[in-house]
């Protein structure tokens, strides 16, 4: 008793439906909504929160983001160079770099720079948004370089091709040719690289910081602590990374219909 | 600098000599030492089987390939002496290619000027100025604010001309210029094209178009395997080949529903 295609859709459908179903009642009866708000929903005793969730931890995440994506930018344009670069040992040295770099867990490389290179440097003691910086910037500049690279890699041969039959030197050719379309091609993926060292930039709290550099999830914990709101305050924070990072979303996701429609 | 053959010149027309040029990829020779020679004001049709080594010869002309041997000299300029500003010669040389190659970023009016204000250092009015006459010498004068994408193959085939126009060449090379067309338009190239040859460039073109070799080039040159095997007027050549190699190609060509399929 063979089924039919239409007789199987219609069968999952229903499964589909009563697995939601059972799983809302349950949620429902199950759950004692009274020490669920004041577990996670204690709005109430939350505004001592603000303004600082906002004027330190949302400025600090913000600043942080932006400092090492900006390292990571730079560095990574480096490093997708030299992995093109007709010269070897620029181009084993970028691979070993970016392997690197992309196998450990960022927060081990913030560690190392907290606290490694004081101890291997004896008085050098960076500010800690430079650690930030070159730590977080250090680990995206991995995955970036192989974004860029790919993207100068995607602009057709034979629009090099012809700018230099129209007299372009090569690095005219790369400036105002294979650039600009490189770029559009890589924004979607750099836009979510700045997604993930939004959320990476919480991390940061492992160095220790003083309460002015607290960032957005190190803003939250103290929160927690200090107000009794149970963990409404980290709730309030991550709803100030979905600010960032949904906006960001959207207009990655802007860029990528957009180079589909120029590709087409 | 160099005198025309043509009787009503309207370009500044440069030639071109080739002496056994030779170029490999690896083990694979390409081409096995050609000697050719294009006047001032000609248009030569290079004809041949896919993978004769047809673009690998245009492209030495304009250094895009590194040839292993020989000289080229194109117009005032020895091509192939390393100490020469390779840049500077490829001004003069234009190229028009079987997929376009517009610049994708940049509209119609743009990719006529890009070249002209950054390479020539002209300034932008004058860029306009050169830009739009050579458009609507192509018939898309008033396609200047479009994109390439927005634009029929034909029509980016023909800005691809006028992009080239734009500098002001003494040479055109064309790399199978209609292959990529729908054979609608096809005509409309041709026809740029033609003009162009009347008009006293000189003109280097690969084609499979046998009906234009015949009209307007006044020279043929069937290459295969490398080498050059048959050359001459362009009725000749196609009307009345001499060599075996020439007959089967271009009974192919000519007549493709009719082609025996060797086992
Ligand atoms: N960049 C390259 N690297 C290696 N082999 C190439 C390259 N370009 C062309 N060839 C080889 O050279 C031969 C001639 O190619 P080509 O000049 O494109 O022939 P045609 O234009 O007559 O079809 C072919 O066998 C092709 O595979
Ligand atoms: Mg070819």
């Amino acid at each position: 008793m063979a089924m039919t295609p239409r007789r199987r859709a219609r069968i999952s459908k229903i499964l589909q439906i009563t697995i939601f179903v059972v799983v809302i009642v349950l949620l429902l009866l199950k759950i004692d909504w009274k020490l669920m708000n004041e577990a996670f929903f204690n709005f109430d005793k939350i505004s001592p929160l603000f303004p600082g969730m906002i004027t330190i931890g949302l400025k600090n995440t913000l600043f942080y983001t932006v400092i090492s994506f900006a390292f990571g930018l730079t560095l990574g344009l480096i490093l997708a160079l030299m992995k093109t670069a007709s010269f070897a040992p620029y181009r084993w040295l970028a691979t070993g770099f970016i392997e690197f770099f992309r196998g450990i867990p960022a927060i081990l490389v913030l560690l190392a720079f907290g606290f490694g290179i004081p101890t291997a440097f004896p008085g050098v003691v960076w500010p800690q948004p430079v650690n930030i910086m070159l730590a977080l910037g250090l680990v995206s500049s991995a995955y970036i370089a192989e974004t860029l690279r790919a993207g100068l890699q995607a602009v057709p041969k034979g629009q090099v091709e012809a700018a230099r039959s129209l007299g372009m030197p090569a690095w005219r050719a790369m400036i105002t040719i294979v650039i600009p379309q490189a770029f559009k091609i890589v924004l979607p993926p750099l836009t979510n690289e700045v997604i993930l060292l939004t959320k990476d930039s919480s991390l940061a709290f492992i160095l220790g910081m003083m309460a002015s550099q607290f960032e957005l999830t190190k803003f939250g914990r103290d929160g927690m602590i200090s107000l009794g709101a149970g963990l409404t305050p980290l709730i309030v924070a991550g709803a100030m990374y979905l600010v960032i990072t949904i906006p960001l979303s959207l207009v990655a996701r802007k860029f990528e219909s957009r180079t589909a429609r120029a590709n087409r | 600098m160099n005198e025309t053959t043509n009787p009503t010149p309207v370009f500044q027309a440069a030639g071109v000599s080739i002496t056994g040029l030779r170029k490999s990829y690896g083990a694979n020779e390409v081409l096995k030492g050609i000697d050719l020679e294009v006047k001032p004001g000609e248009v030569v049709c290079l004809i041949g089987p896919s993978g004769s080594g047809k673009s690998t010869l245009l492209r030495c002309v304009n250094l895009l390939e590194q040839p292993n041997a020989g000289v080229i000299h194109v117009g005032g300029f020895e091509a192939t002496d390393l100490d020469i500003d390779l840049d500077k010669m490829r001004q003069k040389v234009g190229m028009v290619f079987q997929q376009f190659n517009l610049f994708a970023h940049l509209t119609v009016m743009q990719n006529c000027t890009i070249a002209q204000t950054k390479v020539l250092k002209r300034p932008a009015a004058q860029a306009k100025e050169t830009a739009q006459k050579n458009l609507d010498r192509v018939g898309l004068g008033a396609f200047g604010d479009r994109y390439p994408d927005e634009l029929s193959g034909g029509q980016q085939q023909r800005v691809a001309i006028a992009r080239a126009l734009s500098m002001d060449p003494t040479l055109m090379l064309f790399d199978e210029p209609t292959s990529a067309l729908d054979p609608e338009t096809v005509g409309e190239v041709l026809a740029i094209m033609r003009s162009l040859a009347k008009a006293g460039m000189t003109m280097l073109v690969v084609t499979h178009e046998m009906s234009f070799a015949k009209e307007v080039a006044d020279r043929v040159i069937f290459m295969d395997g490398g080498v050059v095997v048959e050359q001459g007027h362009a009725k000749d050549v196609i009307g009345n080949p001499q060599q075996p190699r020439t007959q089967d190609f271009l009974k192919r060509v000519l007549d493709p529903t009719h082609v025996e399929i060797a086992e």
